[in-house]
């Protein structure tokens, strides 16, 4: 199965990799998936006072169609509030990524991962957990 | 300057070898007849090829021509000594002792016949991927008809102790077939001296065409019957019906005779090169070669790089065609089988990348793939969050991980 030039774009150069202080008040982690199923993925926000997210970085085991969504997952949450980037929904990044129906699960996974981090700000900083689908998988 | 992508993945399929392509020629046309047609010069001639074909393959595992059954490939050579030998015997008996790290050819072949009634026992191997013999002795029942365990396995490229097991199994008067695909052409296979009285071997995994096998049915102490599985013209001995695939065949034959002539030389080449892409690869941390070291076929390693996943490895060592433990493109997402057989977590198992090298594999190829994997597993570290945790001493096993 050939890869979309997106993906491949985004797993050669992915961006914001890396890790942020996850024991900072204004950062928050999201840690989804499991080592045995082939995929786990970390996102982290940083968020400022007006809820913004000012950075965002990701580190990712996985396929290259998981690298690139969460690759592609931080260059979304830049720049938008917590609650914009609730809306992210996993289809985005199907559409924008080109993903097969096989790699789909990628796609909900950057999207659990996005909403894990908002849920771990949330709590950080006093307020209530959102409700979370349940597992798509 | 070397040609890209190059070619490490010998266990799925080898390319086809010049000298068996010419030889295959003259029988698309000039020598088009039907092997069964047998009162004219056509099919005379194509016969001609086929016999010839029969004595060289023959001679590559020790056997002689009559003990030659033609088929479309391993697949179907699995499925009529099984399903053949399960039909003729099973008022004898109906057990049959087989392993967990089997191709799919066999494991499903054996499924099958569950379903008609059959026993089976699928014996797990050891850590290293060899069957333990106490325990294949102790599977035996005295209704065990048939025990079939691959000489060489295909992922890891362990060389079960095969004249250990034929002994075995003719104390406890059963039979033994070996799925022999990986083995026959690349180390010496010998049906007398290992005790086999039905083999399975595939001409494209020894530089001939695809879509020509053999079955190997011992003629003589004891004698081996296998009921056809395919119903017709009554070719091959009435054990497999169907017009013969003569240019096929005759590739199979050529392919069979470079390896008996080549063998020794090759198999001395690949290890050499095998061993250098082991040592060099293994120097990066959490690197591991799986299955048994020691025995095993020449040209195949398997190495797990721990905290990258294979699927994504491949995708960064672009230029090099290799193959994965790991299966993420498949709906169940489940790695290796064989490689869980052999105790590994899953985790590591989709870690793990197939280096199959051939023939037609050189020095230089094995240079531009050590430094490209090298290149790929510290890349795909830099990205991966397990990596950073071990790096941080954290014991991944001790986080919950969610179900998906």
């Amino acid at each position: 199965m050939a890869y979309s030039d997106k993906v491949i774009d985004h797993y050669s150069n992915p961006r914001n990799v890396g890790t942020l202080d996850k024991a900072k008040q204004s950062v928050g982690t999201g840690l989804v998936g499991a080592p045995e199923c082939g995929d786990v993925m970390r996102l982290q926000i940083e968020v400022d006072e007006n809820q913004v997210i000012t950075d965002a970085k990701f580190k990712t085991f996985g396929c290259g169609s998981a690298i690139a969504s969460s690759s592609l997952a931080t260059e979304w949450l830049k720049g938008k509030t917590i609650d914009d980037a609730l809306t992210i929904d996993n289809m985005d990044i199907v559409e924008e990524l080109a993903l097969p129906p096989v790699k789909i699960h990628c796609s909900v996974l950057a999207e659990d991962a996005i909403k894990s981090a908002i849920n771990d700000y949330r709590v950080k900083n006093g307020m209530e957990a959102i409700e979370l689908e349940k597992s798509h998988h | 300057m070397i040609k890209t992508p190059i070619y490490l993945d010998n266990n799925a399929t080898t390319p086809l070898d010049p000298r068996v392509l010419e030889a295959m020629l003259p029988y698309f046309n000039e020598k088009f007849g039907n092997a069964a047609s047998r009162n004219h010069p056509f099919g005379w001639a194509a016969e001609e090829g086929v016999d010839y074909a029969r004595e060289q393959v023959a001679k590559l595992i020790g056997a002689t021509d009559k003990e030659i059954i033609f088929t479309s490939g391993a697949t179907e050579s699995d499925n009529l000594a099984i399903k053949g030998v399960y039909e003729m015997y099973k008022e004898k008996g109906n057990h049959i002792i087989t392993l967990t790290t089997e191709h799919k050819a066999v494991l499903d072949t054996c499924k099958h016949l569950e379903k008609l009634g059959a026993q089976v026992t699928y014996l797990d191997v050891e850590q290293d991927g060899l069957v333990d013999l106490n325990k294949l002795e102790a599977a035996f029942t005295d209704q065990t008809i048939l025990v079939a365990i691959m000489y060489a396995n295909n992922e890891i490229g362990v060389v079960q102790p095969i004249k250990e097991i034929s002994a075995i199994t003719h104390k406890h008067r059963a039979l033994f077939f070996t799925d022999a695909v990986q083995a026959v052409g690349k180390i010496p296979v010998n049906v007398i001296e290992d005790g086999i009285d039905l083999l399975a071997l595939s001409a494209h995994k020894m530089y001939g065409p695809k879509g020509v096998g053999a079955l190997y049915v011992r003629r003589k102490n004891p004698r081996v019957k296998v009921t056809a599985q395919m119903d017709g013209g009554g070719h091959e001995r009435g054990m497999r019906s169907g017009t013969l695939n003569v240019p096929g065949i005759v590739g199979l034959g050529k392919a069979a005779e470079i390896c008996y002539n080549e063998m020794a030389e090759e198999s001395k080449r690949l290890a050499a090169l095998r061993d250098k892409l082991e040592r060099n690869l293994t120097v990066l941390e959490e690197s591991y070669v799986n299955g048994n070291v020691e025995h095993r076929i020449p040209h195949t390693a398997n190495i797990s790089f721990k905290y990258v996943e294979g699927e994504g490895l491949m995708m960064a060592m672009k230029d090099m065609a290799v193959s994965s433990g790991s299966a993420c493109t498949s709906a169940s997402l489940e790695p290796s089988y064989v490689l869980k057989s052999l105790g590994l977590s899953d985790d590591l198992a989709h870690s793990s990348i197939r280096f199959g090298l051939g023939r037609f594999t050189t020095e230089e190829e094995v240079d531009f793939a050590i430094e490209n994997t090298i290149k790929a597993v510290n890349h795909l570290r830099e990205l991966s969050p397990l990596w950073e945790m071990f790096k941080e001493g954290i014991d991944l096993d001790s986080i919950e991980w969610a179900e998906h």
